[in-house]
């Protein structure tokens, strides 16, 4: 069976895995029309291309139903629980940077650490009788934080996209979401705690412990390895 | 041999209930979706990273029931008589991150009872107590009451008595906040750095300059937290006798009887921890009348204080040793408080317990 290796379907992740591939004397293109999902490996034999949408890629790789995969660490660790026992962290790739923060209004002057929302949170639930919301797509790794640090009185509410809106649209009183620059925050009147940083992210290539790794696929493992200066085995 | 299992199951989880019925509970049952809003202010997001939620179009978000509880105190506190003893048996649906079964059974006894807290602490125990007598299990006992009265007693503005108060059942936060009121570790600077802009401009100055309100907490609250965060850096530091006390009252283990001397100690210079050694005395007194042997009795006033949240009195568990592959086999203690917050201010004296079913024939197996 070939090594398949999953990498995502469109936009500059795409882009900046292939420039990364191409570095290592590895050409990966797409086939067929722009719009075709199709794609090849060259320089490397027994490679099949599986473009995906980057959401998708940490649910392959826990199928097993792809050897090798770019994604995030972030939505690996939010999406799969105990994931190291899934994936192995095979190299990050230096793109695709972003940190999952916490951030709170500019108006919030009395709030700048996680201690300090913890008491806010108090006083909140005091004033308005329910618990203050914090809005994001990362439910697993906030609440992980924030319960390590031991803080009540809370409640995640969903928010898909555009969350630093939540706040103006008094959908929430917090957020927690992913940021490069920090600009769109800073655009929405919000700003970053100053130990808020839950998980520093950036592009990664994962192994699936879970896929068939044959002859095939190991000696296909073999050819990147070589050229990408990775260990001898995938895990 | 699954179905075998099954049936061993359900027939220890019956004679259970049996028993706890010829104790004089009424067996009650309950929904098994539950609305998910009550346990969600209850229990915080802990309870979402633990129970099943569903979202139903018309009724909003359910939860499949993760543990008897709540809807048996909200039941007794529409419609029961006091005293009241309840029991139950039935399925609880939680995540399991140790590949668990994800649905097991619970047996459950529950007392109503605001006449006589020890006694009714000293019923309960002497029922799990009895009930397991045969089983090859460690028990330890605790009280997060003698935790709660120590930090009561310190002498220290009444919001930092809160504030601990409020994380006694989140150890980490506990300490943190401790070091901070005891002046071990200094405010962190940007507190510091708010209070001296406030102090050379004014809090409405510095609000101002922060940019555009916006969001549902209000200028006012931050203006009460500003003059919340001045009182606290003007306030003496909690006195290192204190802190120590504290830290002695946190790391009391010892037999039961015991423990109570040790207690008695330490109130002799803390007299906050009088009443709760008082109440200590009463319930070893009646649990004596039923026969546990309070002399080799396992006390930690620490025990059940991270798993237990909204326990704020005598808690006991039952574990198998050697068995860390078994969740607690069998745990209950009293839990005024989490009446008080159902309740929305009305509370009733309640202590319980749950026994697992599944766990007890795994303990069986592995004596075989």
């Amino acid at each position: 069976m070939s090594l398949k290796l999953g990498i995502p379907s469109k936009g500059r992740l795409q882009e900046k895995t292939i420039d990364w591939f191409a570095q290592h004397g590895i050409t990966v293109q797409r086939t067929g029309s722009d719009r075709e999902y199709a794609g090849q490996v060259l320089g490397v034999d027994n490679v099949e291309l599986v473009l995906l949408s980057a959401g998708e890629i940490p649910k392959e790789l826990a199928a097993g139903r792809i050897h090798l995969g770019v994604t995030g660490t972030d939505l690996v660790r939010e999406k799969m629980p105990r994931w190291s026992d899934i994936v192995a962290e095979v190299e990050p790739l230096g793109f695709g940077h972003a940190d999952l923060v916490i951030a709170v209004p500019d108006c919030w002057v009395d709030v700048t650490t996680v201690d300090d929302l913890d008491a806010a949170a108090a006083q909140f639930r005091a004033d308005h009788g329910f618990r203050l919301r914090i809005a994001t797509k990362y439910h697993g790794l906030v609440r992980r934080y924030l319960s390590g640090e031991g803080v009540a009185d809370y409640q995640l509410v969903d928010s898909q996209g555009a969350t630093e809106g939540t706040v103006k649209n008094l959908t929430a009183e917090a957020i927690a979401d992913i940021t490069s620059t920090g600009d769109t925050l800073r655009a929405n009147g919000l700003r970053i705690l100053s130990d808020g940083l839950i998980l520093k992210s950036q592009a990664t290539m994962f192994a699936s412990k879970a896929a068939e790794w044959d002859a095939v696929a190991l000696s296909a493992w073999g050819g990147f390895a070589k050229s990408c200066g990775w260990a001898e085995k995938p895990f | 041999m699954k179905n075998d299992r099954r049936a061993r199951i359900k027939e220890v989880a019956d004679r259970l209930s049996a028993g706890f019925v010829s104790a004089g509970a009424l067996p009650v049952e309950t929904d098994s979706l539950l609305p998910a809003d009550v346990l969600l202010d209850l229990y915080g997001e802990d309870i979402r990273a633990r129970a099943y939620v569903t979202h139903d179009p018309l009724q909003g978000e359910q939860m499949l029931r993760p543990d008897f509880t709540v809807p048996i105190v909200q039941r007794h506190m529409s419609e029961g008589a006091e005293p009241a003893r309840y029991t139950y048996n039935g399925n609880v649906w939680r995540k399991q991150s140790g590949g668990r079964p994800a649905e097991f059974t619970q047996v459950g006894y529950e007392l109503f009872d605001r006449t006589d807290p020890a006694g009714a602490d000293a019923e309960v125990f002497a029922m799990f107590s009895g009930m397991l007598a045969g089983y090859p299990l460690k028990v330890t006992t605790g009280d997060m009451g003698i935790l709660l009265a120590a930090v009561d007693g310190l002498k220290t503005t009444d919001r930092r008595r809160a504030a601990l108060r409020r994380h006694v059942w989140r150890p980490v936060r506990f300490v943190r906040l401790l070091e901070r009121y005891g002046g071990m570790t200094p405010p962190p600077e940007t507190r510091t750095a708010l209070l001296a802009q406030v102090a050379e401009l004014g809090a409405e100055k510095v609000l101002e300059q922060a940019g555009t309100p916006q969001g549902l907490r209000s200028e006012q609250e931050v203006l009460a937290r500003i003059a919340v965060l001045q009182q606290d850096s003007a306030a003496a530091p909690v006195s290192s006798e204190e802190v120590q006390m504290l830290e002695q009252v946190l790391a009391l283990k010892d037999t039961s009887t015991a423990a109570l001397e040790q207690l008695r100690d330490m109130a002799s210079s803390f007299p906050a921890l009088q009443a709760p050694a008082d109440a200590m005395e009463d319930r070893l007194k009646a649990m004596a009348a039923r026969r546990v042997d309070v002399d080799t009795l396992p006390f930690e006033v620490s025990f059940g204080r991270t798993s237990m949240e909204y326990y704020d009195g005598f808690v006991f568990g039952f574990t198998a040793p050697d068995r860390s592959d078994l969740p607690v086999v069998a745990s209950g203690g009293r839990y005024d408080a989490l009446t008080r917050v159902l309740g929305q201010g009305r509370s009733i004296a309640a202590v319980g317990g749950v026994i697992r079913p599944e766990a007890l024939v795994a303990v069986q197996e592995g004596a075989l």
